[in-house]
């Protein structure tokens, strides 16, 4: 267990105000929603409930939500459940290269049925243009399918923007927003997104819960079948404790939104700042501006990630990179090699994603042992400004 | 993932550096796969009396190449040829299965540090 835990995009701790609110659904409410009687009408009530709160927090109506087992289920739903629905209309998905393998893999799959995917670039921070997305649309195209912000190195997409262009252009709009949610405000409505995935566990909520909002009129194919419950479009028993858990979570997540978004910002940025200050030969993967408040993401040079995350995981600090060394291929991360860096920078990546309990006290510590960390594996590393062949332009890549 | 040995050495590399006469040198990997290890040997006698490392890597990398180092220091080359990667995954408490590329590439930095000095041997005829 780390005394100082910097991966909060990966997942985050059940707050205890959330996890009071589920366990009375465990022993004592415990009625499947489904049955006649009143301890399965109370178990409904608590589910309406929950959608309620969720639908709140990103302009919804309840009855556009639905609940799944994540965040991965409900990207799949999304784009598996439209490709399906409108096979009529045409064959063509639009997306780009830096999203979730939830989505990019769902994509390849598609393709082996014999749908078309667009795959698009970005740019150097990871921003895909609206006008990239309206080039790419043609008279098959059904779906375009962009992720609110990019779970690696922070990026904010120009969501409102593309979903103005796919409802110009009539095609349906899914977002990816499981690190968008509780982190920036959002807006179905004023976005014009048809569909969005989210997670509870991304925002202090339970694993094993999501949700999938689909804008009303909008008809998927159903990706579960074999009951009545989620209105005959996802069937099995409810996860009734982990539903409770995601609407007590994204209300208080989504709670001075931009005031704790603010907050948050700026504790990233002291620790971005006294990062450069401190470390020669680092870069920031991602924009300065309008990327996650919680997003921390560098490049350290002549060094390997995954080596950096054992040194600040002996120091009690928790951490990840975008190394293959992390991923089990041999390959790192695909959404750094997307923004344009070669092999050896990308397996220097240090991911740092802070939480709503992240202290300026721990800040401090990374700045105290980060620099030491890295010097001790620089001087152990066979790369070194004489060695790599990374010169100066292509490691800043134009971003210093 | 990594057994309490491979953190052992990660943490407190033996043999860190490189040597200035080095009777040979070899440098494996590339830095596509995210791991380079480079080392140097000294050998007196046809033993060889010092080696050195130094690795760009994981942490498995750095842990091999420093097993690697200890057990083949005081041998004389016909025995430093027969460490295979197998002997150094083996002697570090064992490698979770992605990595055992790096154990290769310790065994394979060796040799080839072996066949550059033994390339220096010949030329020197």
């Amino acid at each position: 267990m780390n005394a100082i835990y910097l991966d909060n995009a990966a997942t985050t701790a059940v707050s205890p105000a959330v996890l009071q609110e589920m366990l009375p659904f465990f022993t004592e409410h415990y009625g499947n929603p489904s049955s006649v009687h009143s301890t399965g009408r109370d178990a409904r009530k608590a589910i309406e409930n929950a959608r309620r709160q969720v639908a709140a927090a990103i302009g919804a109506n309840p009855q556009e939500i639905y609940f799944t087992a994540g965040g991965s289920e409900s990207d799949n739903w999304a784009i598996k459940g439209a490709a399906y629905a409108n096979r009529k209309k045409g064959n063509h998905i639009i997306t780009t290269a830096i999203e979730h393998h939830a989505v990019l893999h769902t994509c390849a799959w598609l393709e082996k049925q014999g749908f078309e995917v667009t795959y698009l670039p970005v740019d150097r921070n990871g921003r895909v243009t609206p006008e990239q997305i309206e080039a790419a649309i043609t008279d098959k195209t059904i779906l375009i399918t962009v992720m609110t912000a990019n779970n690696e190195i922070g990026t904010i997409e120009p969501i409102a923007e593309i979903g103005r262009v796919a409802r110009e252009h009539k095609v349906l709009f899914h977002t990816d927003a499981v690190q968008a949610v509780g982190a920036i405000p959002l807006d179905v409505q004023a976005m014009n997104i048809d569909m969005l995935s989210m997670s509870g566990h991304k925002f202090h909520g339970p694993k094993g819960i999501g949700a999938l909002y689909v804008r009303r009129g909008i008809r998927i194919d159903t990706l579960i079948h074999g009951g009545a419950q989620e209105r005959g479009q996802r069937a099995g028993t409810e996860n009734l404790a982990g539903i409770v858990g995601i609407g007590k979570a994204i209300e208080i997540a989504t709670e001075n939104l931009e005031e704790k978004a603010a907050k948050l910002s700026a504790m990233r940025d002291r620790l971005i700042d006294g990062i450069l200050e401190r470390i020669p030969d680092v870069r920031v993967n991602g924009p300065r501006d309008g990327r996650l408040p919680n997003n921390a993401n560098i490049s350290v040079r002549y060094i390997e990630g995954e080596s950096m995350l054992l040194k600040l995981d002996l120091a009690g600090i928790a951490a990840s990179s975008g190394s293959a060394c992390t991923s089990g291929s041999l390959d790192p991360s695909h959404v750094l090699l997307a923004i344009g860096l070669p092999h050896e920078v990308a397996h220097g990546s240090l991911r740092m994603t802070l939480g709503s309990d992240t202290t300026d006290a721990e800040i401090d510590k990374v700045l105290e042992v980060l620099p030491e960390i890295i010097s001790g594996l620089r001087a152990m590393s066979v790369l070194n400004r004489e060695t790599s062949t990374v010169t100066d332009e292509v490691f800043y890549n134009g971003t210093k | 993932m990594y057994s309490d040995k491979v953190i052992e050495h990660f943490s407190n590399p033996r043999n860190v550096g490189e040597i200035e006469d080095a009777s040979g040198s070899g440098t494996v990997g590339n830095p596509k796969c995210g791991d380079i290890m480079k080392m140097d040997i000294k050998v007196e006698d046809g033993i060889i009396t010092d080696v050195k490392f130094k690795t760009f890597g994981c942490g498995a990398a750095i842990a091999t190449s420093s097993m690697a180092t200890e057990m083949v220091k005081g041998k004389s080359i016909d025995e430093a040829l027969e460490l295979t990667n197998q002997a150094v995954a083996e002697a570090l408490g064992g490698l979770p299965p992605v990595k055992m590329h790096c154990s290769m590439l310790a065994e394979q930095a060796i040799h080839a540090a072996i066949q550059d000095y033994q390339k220096k041997q010949q030329a020197q005829g």
